[in-house]
């Protein structure tokens, strides 16, 4: 049997559609026309295999499809966009599944050492996919047994397990078959859930993105499983993909991947108490005073943290932002790369507020343009404005990179109450000289905000 | 063999097939180990210049192009073994089409927010 040169074509012709697809994504304007080329690219793919290919099961084929693509459509229109992560977590995990599924099929198929020593990684990495994304979903849903699911032993655990995957692996490709294929799946999966139910749910931008990592690198195994370029460019690309994404959110967290994945957050020595970092310095302000401000206010800034979506305030911020653009201010969001619970997650839930993305600025950029801000407004946000990352080498998140609002004329900080941010940690700028608490709900406080602004 | 090798775009040795000239084994793992590493540099040097505002996006769109192990898929519930390979096979193209159809549909849905914006 021979390969046609027209199914090599058009597997690179698919390929490049990835390709450029991706590359769509570098600026908003150009990303619509690259998500539809990838998509082109898969159809392109898809229809290869099913006219070239010696399909003999077509009802069950034309089964699977149709309820992959109702379940997938129903899906994709009905999430919500806070739920993001979450939705990303079960694509990933799908993704793991069918890549470990398919190896699973060839498998007995495999003689050649690489193709069964691809399907041995196919199936650890497509298993550590799917139990892991199964358990970040649920830890992003905040399900409470979720981080009950951790084995005891911790690291030493997931070693051991770790281990004895590899020596199932060994044992594949000794001539185990199928046996020993199913065995690598099941250690896979336990594996997946000892490496993600210790994680804590601060740190799930991380797991998500590594997640995203494997589900390629899943793909681009079982492309060698197969023999099939296109499965090993595709899943290379996710692959690489997410583990720049992991780097980027490792390095917003100051913490390297070794620590999200098996370390606890540093208890720094001195930690500092909250009363004398408080004591009577914390100002309390009202809605119509921090109007008052915003009316003078040539600059604004709107940092937003996570407790924004939780109070979906984003619509309110929008409206607040609009008022006073018409009354001639300035106002820029500057985004924390961890800002929301997936890399990106802030940006997109302004953009669907329908805030400009021009408004929407990196932390660098901000914090380089930060002594012209008048009123820096904190919304929901703690940890990645804590001026102590900066000053203070002996803090839990000292060197952590953060939006520099201190900096900035007067600060509005919109929060319930002075509890800590996920790092446990006071935050001396609530006690600065230019800030001012708003107390309230984020999305009632606002509403407030917006009524004072409106009426003064 | 014969299912792995009609989706396979590089020939991989066939025992039936030793009277015609064939790429020895090590040279197709050579062959894919390049187009691997290659793709991998590829997709650093793109995704690198994503910038922050897009990478939820990128990430559902990425991990909807990780859903190509459809086209595995299909080679296995098609191949008309029956049996578990075939049970395995439709598993994985529901699986591979939600991973798909799904991913492709909510980045749509995604990146058309942003791209209203631009329009005003």
């Amino acid at each position: 049997m021979s390969l046609s040169p027209l199914e090599i074509l058009l597997s690179l012709a698919a390929a490049v559609l990835f390709i450029l697809g991706i590359r769509g994504m570098t600026h908003p304007r150009t990303a619509v026309r690259g998500n539809l080329l990838g998509a082109l690219g898969m159809l392109l793919a898809v229809v290869t295999a099913l006219s070239i290919g010696d399909v003999m099961r077509w009802e069950w084929i034309a089964v699977g499809l149709a309820v992959g693509a109702v379940g997938g459509a129903v899906l994709a229109l009905r999430v919500p966009m806070t739920a993001m992560p979450e939705m990303v977590a079960a694509l990933n995990g799908f993704g793991g599944a069918a890549s470990l599924l398919v190896a699973g099929a060839f498998v007995g198929d495999s003689s050649t050492p690489v193709a069964t020593f691809a399907a041995a990684a196919s199936g650890l990495i497509g298993a550590v996919t799917l139990s892991g994304s199964g358990v970040a979903f649920l830890k992003l849903r905040e399900v409470r047994w979720a981080d009950r699911l951790a084995p005891p032993g911790g690291v030493a655990t997931t070693a051991v397990l770790l281990a004895v995957g590899l020596a199932a692996g060994g044992w594949l490709v000794a001539g185990g078959g199928e046996p020993a294929y199913w065995a690598i799946v099941a250690i896979g999966l336990l594996l997946g859930v000892a490496l993600t139910a210790p994680i804590g749910g601060a740190d799930m931008p991380v797991v998500i993105s590594l997640l995203n990592s494997y589900s390629g690198v899943a793909a681009a195994a079982t492309g060698f499983v197969l023999a099939n370029t296109l499965l090993i460019v595709a899943g290379s690309l996710v692959g690489a993909s997410g583990l720049i994404l992991t780097r980027i959110m490792c390095v917003a967290m100051n913490r390297s991947l070794a620590n999200v994945l098996f370390g606890r957050m540093a208890s720094g020595g001195a930690r500092a108490d909250a009363d004398e970092v408080y004591g009577g310095k914390v100002k309390a302000t009202s809605s119509v005073e921090v109007a008052m401000l915003l009316e003078d206010a040539r600059r604004v800034l709107v940092v937003p943290g996570y407790g924004l979506a939780v109070a979906q305030a984003q619509h309110v911020v929008r409206d607040l932002a609009n008022l006073l653009e018409s009354r001639g201010a300035t106002v820029e969001f500057g985004i924390h790369p961890v800002a929301g619970r997936m890399p990106g997650h802030m940006n997109v839930l302004l953009a669907e507020a329908d805030v400009p993305y021009a408004k929407l600025k990196e932390m660098d950029e901000v914090n380089a343009e930060i002594g012209e801000i008048d009123l820096a407004l904190v919304i929901g946000a703690n940890d990645v404005v804590n001026p102590e990352a900066r000053t203070d080498p002996q803090s839990p998140i000292a060197g952590m990179p953060v939006i520099d609002v201190d900096k900035a004329r007067t600060v509005v900080v919109v929060k319930r109450s002075l509890s800590p941010g996920f790092a446990g940690i006071p935050n001396p700028l609530f006690a600065a000289d230019n800030c001012l608490m708003l107390f309230g709900d984020g999305k009632k406080a606002l509403v407030e905000l917006v009524a004072a602004v409106k009426e003064g | 063999m014969s299912v792995a090798l009609v989706f396979a775009t590089v020939p991989v040795p066939d025992a039936e097939t030793a009277a015609t000239p064939v790429i020895g084994e090590a040279v197709v793992l050579a062959l894919l180990a390049t187009v691997f590493v290659l793709a991998l540099f590829v997709g650093v040097e793109i995704i690198t210049k994503v910038p922050p505002t897009l990478h939820t996006p990128l990430m559902s769109g990425s991990n909807a192009i990780s859903g190509i192990t459809l086209v595995g898929a299909l080679a296995a519930a098609g191949a008309g073994e029956g049996g578990l390979a075939t049970a395995l096979g439709v598993a994985a193209v529901v699986l591979a089409t939600v991973n798909v159809v799904g991913g492709f549909l909510v980045t749509h849905r995604m990146l058309r927010m942003f791209r209203r914006k631009d329009r005003r």
